[in-house]
C-alpha cells in the first residue's frame, strides 16, 4: 500500500456538554460524561503530538467546547504550536470580552452556529433563549478584528428559510456563511423522520444558495453542499478514511471520524494509552479503510473509488449492517432503496412518528 | 482585474501563511481550507505585508531570483489570489 500521509486536520471535541438541546446533533446518543474527560494535560499532550505529526488545521468542537475553562490554556498552546485554529460554537458561554480574549491568546476564528434567521425557530429548534445572544456575539467576533464564519445547520424544519438566514448573514456583514446540512448520526438520526428534507425542499434551497453566491459574490462566501441522502453519489467522508483527518473525542478516544465510535468490532484506541502517531500510522483501526482491500462489490470495481473511496462507512454500517458495504446513498449500491424511502417524505405520517428528541443526556434513557 | 503597480497587497483577514515543516511546504490556511503553495506563489506571498507596493515586490523578486521582467508573473499570481479571497488592497 502507498505511504500513509500525515494527518493535516484536527477536530478536537473537548467536551459533550452543551447548554444547547438540538435535535439535529450529530453527536452520539450516548455522550460522554464530564469526569470521563480529558484533563488539560491530556488535551495539551494530543496538541503536541498532532502537530508534531503535521496537522496544521485545529478545530475546537464539542458539544460546547465554552463549556471548558481551561480552553483559554488549549488556545494559547495551540497558537504557541503554529496551529490555525477554528472555534465552533454556539456561542453561548461567551462574551465580547472573551471573544477579545481568545483574539490576544492566537485564535485564528470563530465559527457561531445559528439554528434559524429568527429568534422563535432558533430557540424551538435550541431548546433554549440563545438567539439575542447569538447576535451579538457574530456581532462581537466582527468587531475584534476577526472574519465573520456563521454556520446555519440546515434540516426540513428550517430549510424554507435559506433565502432569510442569507438575508441575516449579509445584514450582520458575515465573511463566509455555511449552509451545512444536517448529518444523519447521532441524535440526527434518531430524528431522522423530523429532519429529512423533501426532495423539492433540498432543489430550492440549492437554487437559492446558487443565487445568492452570485449575489455576494467577493463579499460573502457562501458553502452550500446537497445532502448526501439527494445525491447519486456518496461524499468522500472525511476525505477518505485515515487520509487527512483526525478526531479525539472528550475522552480521549481516537476516531477517524465523528461517528467510528458507532462502528462494531472496531477496537478504537485512547490518548491516554497510546500516543497519537501509533493510533494514526498502526492501529488497526485507522488502517481498516485505508487502501481497497476492504472493498467489496460495487466499490471494488468501481472508477470512482478513489474519489469517494466508498463513502461514510458509518451510515453504511446503520442503514444496512454492514460497514464495509457501499454507502447506501450511492445509486451502485444495492442498498440504495433505503435512501430513496427515507427521502419519500410522503410517507412520512406526523401523528404516527416518536415526538422530537432534544439533545440532552437524561433523553439518551428514552430511546429503547 | 488588473493590478495597479503602485497598489499595497496584503493577506485578506483570517489567512495565514506559513511554512510546514511535515510537509516540506508553504501553505495558506484559511477557515476550513489550507493551500499548499507553490514556490514561486509562497515567494510572492511572503511580500504581500501591507507594505510593499507590487512594483516593490517585483522588484525585490527579481532581485532575489537574479532575473528580469516577472512583472507578469507576478501580476497574473496577484490577480488569481485576489480572485480567490488571498489577497486584499489597502
Amino acid at each position: 500500500m502507498a505511504k500513509i500521509p500525515p494527518p493535516l486536520w484536527l477536530l478536537a471535541e473537548v467536551t459533550h456538554s452543551c447548554p444547547l438541546q438540538c435535535p439535529y446533533c450529530s453527536n452520539p446518543l450516548d455522550l460522554v460524561p464530564k469526569k470521563d474527560e480529558l484533563d488539560t494535560e491530556g488535551w495539551l499532550k494530543v496538541l503536541h503530538q498532532a502537530r508534531k505529526m503535521g496537522a496544521a488545521q485545529l478545530g475546537f468542537s464539542g458539544g460546547e467546547p465554552l463549556v471548558r475553562k481551561d480552553l483559554e490554556v488549549l488556545i494559547a498552546e495551540a497558537r504557541k504550536l503554529g496551529y490555525y485554529s477554528n472555534l465552533i460554537t454556539s456561542g453561548v458561554g461567551m462574551d465580547a470580552a472573551r471573544v477579545e480574549k481568545f483574539r490576544e491568546l492566537g485564535l485564528d476564528h470563530i465559527q457561531v452556529s445559528f439554528q434559524a434567521d429568527d429568534a422563535t425557530l432558533n430557540d424551538y429548534l435550541a431548546g433554549t433563549n440563545a438567539f439575542q445572544h447569538k447576535l451579538e456575539m457574530a456581532r462581537a467576533v466582527k468587531a475584534s478584528g476577526y472574519p465573520m464564519v456563521l454556520c446555519f445547520v440546515i434540516h426540513r424544519q428550517n430549510t424554507d428559510r435559506v433565502a432569510q438566514m442569507l438575508d441575516l448573514a449579509a445584514e450582520l456583514q458575515a465573511d463566509y456563511v455555511e449552509l451545512a446540512t444536517t448529518q444523519f448520526e447521532g441524535w440526527a438520526l434518531a430524528n431522522r423522520d423530523h429532519l429529512l428534507p423533501s426532495l423539492d425542499q433540498v432543489r430550492e434551497a440549492e437554487r437559492i444558495a446558487h443565487a445568492c453566491q452570485e449575489t455576494y459574490k467577493g463579499k460573502m462566501k457562501i458553502y452550500y453542499v446537497v445532502p448526501d441522502y439527494y445525491e447519486k453519489r456518496p461524499k468522500a467522508c472525511v476525505a477518505g478514511w485515515g487520509r487527512v483527518f483526525l478526531a479525539v473525542a472528550p475522552d480521549g478516544l481516537v476516531l477517524p471520524c465523528h461517528s467510528a465510535r458507532s462502528l462494531p468490532n472496531l477496537e478504537l484506541h485512547n490518548v491516554r494509552d497510546h500516543d497519537l502517531e501509533w493510533i494514526w500510522y498502526e492501529s488497526k483501526a485507522f488502517n481498516y479503510f485505508r487502501g481497497e482491500d476492504w472493498m467489496k462489490e460495487p466499490c471494488r470495481t468501481c472508477d470512482e473509488r478513489e474519489k469517494d473511496f466508498g463513502g461514510c462507512h458509518c451510515q453504511a454500517f446503520k442503514l444496512t449492517g454492514d460497514p464495509t458495504n457501499a454507502d447506501p446513498t450511492c445509486a451502485k449500491s444495492p442498498h440504495h432503496h433505503l435512501i430513496e424511502q427515507a427521502i419519500d417524505t410522503t410517507r412520512l405520517n406526523p401523528s404516527n412518528s416518536k415526538p422530537l428528541l432534544f439533545r440532552k443526556r437524561q433523553n439518551n434513557t428514552n430511546l429503547s | 482585474m488588473s493590478v495597479d503597480f503602485k497598489a499595497v497587497p496584503r493577506l485578506a483577514t483570517g489567512y495565514r501563511f506559513q511554512w510546514e515543516e511535515a510537509q516540506q511546504n508553504h501553505v495558506l490556511l484559511y477557515p476550513e481550507g489550507m493551500v499548499q503553495l507553490s514556490d514561486t506563489a509562497a515567494a510572492v506571498l511572503s511580500l504581500c505585508d501591507g507594505k510593499r507596493t507590487v512594483e516593490a515586490i517585483v522588484a525585490e523578486l527579481e532581485e532575489d531570483y537574479e532575473t528580469e521582467g516577472l512583472d507578469e508573473d507576478v501580476t497574473q499570481f496577484l490577480t488569481e489570489a485576489e480572485a480567490q479571497g488571498w489577497v486584499k488592497y489597502g
